[in-house]
């Protein structure tokens, strides 16, 4: 690799544009120009040095700001089309996706199921480019801060003539009492926070270094969430389920191995009440109906007992009792229960009564469990009732076949076998909600229904997501490097002495204007010319005249 | 209380007028006019105008949140008001860094339109339902609008450069679309007007219809429907009857709205052309004429600089911080997530594209301008239109 030696001495990496120690212009080009391009300090950068390999191409690629900026706007335009028409996961579950964006929103929501926009965010595509925003962090950034860092590390405080010359803040000076306007100066710069070094009467006052490592720092904070985000598709990294547990009931809770279980007392749903909340809320509340105050689960968590013996009832230790509501979630190990969804008034229990249809004489009532039905109830003398078929969720199929959609008692319907002294064989009943069938012709009995008993069950989302502290360092992080860049800025002054003139030379990389007016404070009445802005005014760039690749 | 706290934000609203008036009249007064010596008395006198409105819609501020037991800041009404609120906040602090008396005479009329945007939504102290029921809501709500309302000041500054760089005497691809921006802040206009002239006169017509899932519901227009639900059955004929019905899966009051909105734009618009003979943006254009180009450029940039960590912050590190804790889920993909998303990974865009030359001036002021539509669309559409959990139900 070949090295450049400068005439002062310093030896650059290949590739350097203007020396690392005196800032000597090292490149003919770059001498043409009025300013010289200060963005990286005129360092080596290995994308803007090597164009060989396939390698080169790739981290050239990827190192270019343009294309970070050309994903970072894909990605912003794709993320704004999955929010035209609701996601997959937000849409009702009473229909497929299928069926449902064609139904809902006509051509253009089939159009946007076949193109898998409801199903955006986590589609191959959509992560690709958030890799490859990330790849392109990693790259563009070691592309910089190293050769940033060396020419920071190595500058030198007498800088060279053409590279003063070539600042935006430039100006020189004859001094007559050049010694009390040094001191003065340097008193000044000292004031304003200024780090100051002199050599051979030349100084180079700094401040804010530190503000060049910001984006550098907020890019590892954003590679670190990125990797955070990446580890939730790790096994055992993350638990997403959902735990209906109707009120008296104790279960098991998922993803715990077993260990731990909860028990339901009770589910309260409040809401506002105009006569005893806060008045100001009066009129909404008129205006919209009821309104939600408080959805809240009474449990009990229980962790298994290590006495438990294998195959048998597990014996229950209480851990805690809690009341769950939104915003309160009950933690315990690394898990977490929310307060979900809940439904009231659910079927539980459903009495009925074996009656003779004629002269309606009861021959015994029976409840039965929608949860846990038994396979007959015995009503003594004779009289029984044999449940042959139960339909917790019933419809009928295409066939007109009777069917249940889940395991869910909402529409609970039975095959009956009523049994008595007069008919020993049996009569056969279908009864339902509203709804009884004899299916082998006029019976003597029927089931009375008498009434039911209802609960209402919690619906508690069970979490475990061991990424979180992964993800709170990266944003952590992410802030710090942020605000690091934006807050602070990275200020030089120079000056120097030059056939009895004074060359003075002033660089930010950001916030001239701020530089502009501390320096005019700096030099007012010091004896020293205030530097003048270079910049050329019908080139509207003046922040810098850099050229970003 | 709460009339006290009415008559704070009114009183804000007024002396933002004031404001506005004087700062104009800060840049058309002739007299200390030496060049470069800081701002004129005008100027002066508007910005003390200016903060006694900030102060006086703070204390509607607190003595709402005082009313309410909670910060004002969960419905579109009082998020609107308190972006408001920090737009002007915003503005002050910049003023103090820059100077530009301009500034003010953009900011203010954008706060004022943003205010009276949202007082024609529904205004009623609403109770939290239990999602809301968090310190997290406060603190994210409020950082997320400092955040936007910062992000705003360089919308105002790239209006500032666009109105003076651009020649607006030819018509050309930049004129007309700086002209269209300057429409749309008309048509909000329009909205505030119409919506005020019926809603003063009680105006009410009511509709019963099935929407496309068969729910029935009635609906109360409040301006004249010239667009009626889909079905509707019309339950005030005496009231002005649609000309055409909406399909289904369009919310017939919200166009309705929509189109009132754009026809009264449009005869503002209209009138303004017909008095001045010219575009607005060329009538303001001599408001603009003591600004300082690359002053304006600066400021533009610096607002996005000290407004991106605010915004990452508040919309969202502790937007996450709160879905977590509210939702189980620090991120879910609802469509008010994505646009907060949208917005962020715009300004970050706008950042490197300064890094590269030729993305000052007027690139970057038609960036800022950009910016800020996005920052509306998520307040507006987003709310309104695109339905999420983090829908405000408005109207
Ligand atoms: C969403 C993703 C990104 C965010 C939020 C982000 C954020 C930032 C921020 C806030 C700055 C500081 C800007 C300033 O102070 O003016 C910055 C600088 C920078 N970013 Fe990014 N960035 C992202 C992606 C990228 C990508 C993909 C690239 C690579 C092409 C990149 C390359 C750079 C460079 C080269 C700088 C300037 C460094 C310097 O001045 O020393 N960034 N970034």
């Amino acid at each position: 690799m070949k090295q450049v030696k400068c005439e002062c001495g310093h030896v650059n990496p290949h590739g350097t544009v203007l020396c690392e120690s005196c800032g000597r212009v090292l490149v003919e080009e770059e001498k043409k120009k009025k300013l010289v391009d200060m963005r990286y300090e005129g360092s080596a950068r290995r994308s803007q040095t090597y164009n060989k390999t396939i390698i080169d191409k790739i981290w050239n690629f990827f190192s270019s700001v343009k294309v970070g900026v050309t994903l970072i706007i894909i990605t912003l335009a794709a993320s704004a089309i999955g929010t035209i028409f609701p996601q997959e996961m937000y849409i009702p579950t009473t229909e497929p996706a299928s069926v449902y964006y064609e139904s809902q929103y006509g051509v253009a929501g089939k159009l946007y199921y076949l193109l898998g926009f409801h199903n955006l965010y986590s589609s191959w595509w959509y992560l690709l480019l958030i890799a490859s925003i990330g790849i392109s962090l990693v790259i563009c950034s070691l592309d910089r801060v190293v050769p940033l860092y060396r020419a920071l590390k190595n500058q030198k405080v007498s800088r060279h003539e053409g590279f003063l010359k070539r600042q935006r803040l430039f100006g020189t000076s004859q001094v007559e009492e050049l010694d009390s306007s040094y001191e003065l100066v340097k008193e000044k710069l000292k004031k304003n926070r200024y780090n100051i070094r002199e050599e051979n009467g030349n100084i180079l006052a700094e401040k804010g270094r530190f503000s060049r490592w910001g984006p550098y720092i907020n890019h590892i904070g954003l590679i670190i969430f990125l990797a955070g985000g990446m580890l939730r598709f790790v096994p055992g990294m993350y638990v997403d389920e959902l735990l209906w547990v109707r009120e008296g009931e104790t279960a098991v809770i998922p993803e715990t191995d077993g260990e731990y279980y909860l028990e339901n007392h009770q589910f309260i749903l409040e809401v506002y009440d105009k006569d005893k909340d806060n008045e100001a809320f009066n009129n909404a509340i008129e205006n919209s109906g009821m309104v939600a105050k408080n959805f809240q689960s009474d449990v009990t968590l229980y962790k298994k007992s290590a006495e438990t013996v294998a195959g048998e009832e597990p014996i229950l230790d209480k851990v805690q009792d809690y009341e769950l509501r939104v915003n309160e979630p009950l933690k315990f190990e690394n898990f977490a229960l929310y307060q979900q969804s809940y439904k009231l008034d659910e079927l539980n229990k459903m009495s009925f009564a074996l009656t003779n249809k004629e002269n309606n004489e009861e021959f015994g009532d029976l409840t039965i469990d929608l949860y846990n039905p038994q396979d007959e109830y015995d009503l003594g003398d004779g009289y029984k009732v044999e449940v042959m078929s139960y339909f917790p969720d019933f419809e009928f199929d295409e066939n007109s076949e009777p069917v249940t959609k889940s395991r869910i008692p909402n529409n609970p319907a039975f095959i009956f076998k009523m049994i008595t002294p007069d008919k020993p064989d049996g009569e056969v009943s279908f009864v339902a909600i509203k709804q009884t069938i004899e299916p082998f012709g006029d019976n003597e009995f029927k089931m009375a229904f008498k009434g039911v008993e209802t609960k209402n069950v919690t619906a508690l989302t069970v979490r475990k997501d061991l990424t979180l502290g992964v993800l709170a360092v990266g944003g952590f992080i992410f802030m710090v490097g942020v605000v690091q860049g934006a807050y602070w800025n990275h200020r030089r002054i120079w000056i120097r002495r030059v056939d009895g003139e004074v060359w003075v030379a002033g660089h930010t990389n950001k916030n001239w204007h701020g530089l502009k007016r501390e320096i005019s404070t700096i030099f007012d009445g010091t004896g020293i010319n205030e530097p003048k802005d270079q910049s050329d005014e019908s080139d509207k760039s003046i922040e810098s005249n850099s050229k970003e690749e | 209380m709460v009339s006290l706290s009415g008559n704070l934000l009114f009183a804000s609203f007024l002396l933002y007028l004031v404001g506005t008036v004087v700062f104009a009249g800060s840049i058309k007064d002739k007299k200390g006019r030496e060049k470069d010596h800081g701002p004129n008395k005008w100027a002066k006198i508007g910005v003390g105008i200016t903060i006694a409105g900030f102060l006086s819609q703070l204390g509607y501020f607190i003595t709402r949140w005082i009313a309410a037991g909670h910060a004002p800041v969960s419905n579109l009404f009082e998020f609107t008001t308190f972006f408001g609120m920090c737009l002007v906040g915003a503005f002050i602090v910049i003023y103090f860094i820059y100077k530009l008396p301009a500034l003010g005479l953009f900011t203010l009329p954008v706060a004022l339109l943003l205010i009276g945007y949202a007082a024609m939504f529904p205004r009623d102290i609403s109770p939290l339902v239990p999602s809301l029921q968090s310190n997290w809501l406060h603190i994210h709500v409020t950082t997320a609008a400092l955040g936007q309302a910062i992000l705003a000041i360089s919308f105002v500054a790239g209006l500032i450069y666009l109105i003076k760089a651009i020649d607006h005497t030819k018509s050309s691809k930049e004129s007309n679309w700086l002209e269209a921006v300057l429409f749309g802040v008309v048509c909000t206009v329009g909205f505030i007007v119409i919506s005020s002239i019926f809603s003063f006169s009680g105006y009410k017509s009511e509709f019963h219809w099935v929407d496309n899932n068969d729910v029935e519901a009635n609906v109360e227009f409040h301006l004249p429907a010239l667009v009626g639900p889909h079905e509707g059955e019309h339950l005030t004929p005496e009231k002005f009857s649609p000309l055409v019905e909406a399909p289904g899966i369009i919310d017939a009051k919200k166009l309705n709205t929509v189109i009132w909105s754009l026809m009264t734009g449009v005869i503002l618009y209209l009138l303004f052309r017909l008095i001045f003979r010219k575009r607005i943006a060329q009538v303001l254009q001599p408001l603009t004429k003591r600004a300082n180009l690359d002053l304006v450029d600066e400021i533009g940039y610096r607002s996005v600089l000290i407004g991106f960590p605010v915004f990452t912050l508040g919309a969202l590190i502790f937007a996450m911080i709160w879905a977590q804790i509210a939702w189980s889920r620090f991120w879910g993909w609802d469509p008010k997530e994505v646009w907060a998303l949208i917005t962020w990974l715009f300004y970050a865009a706008y950042l490197h594209l300064r890094l590269s030359k030729g993305w000052h001036g007027k690139k970057s002021a038609w960036l800022g301008v950009i910016g800020f539509l996005i920052i509306m669309f998520n307040l507006i559409v987003v709310n309104l239109v695109i339905a999420g959990l983090h829908s405000y139900a408005g109207s």
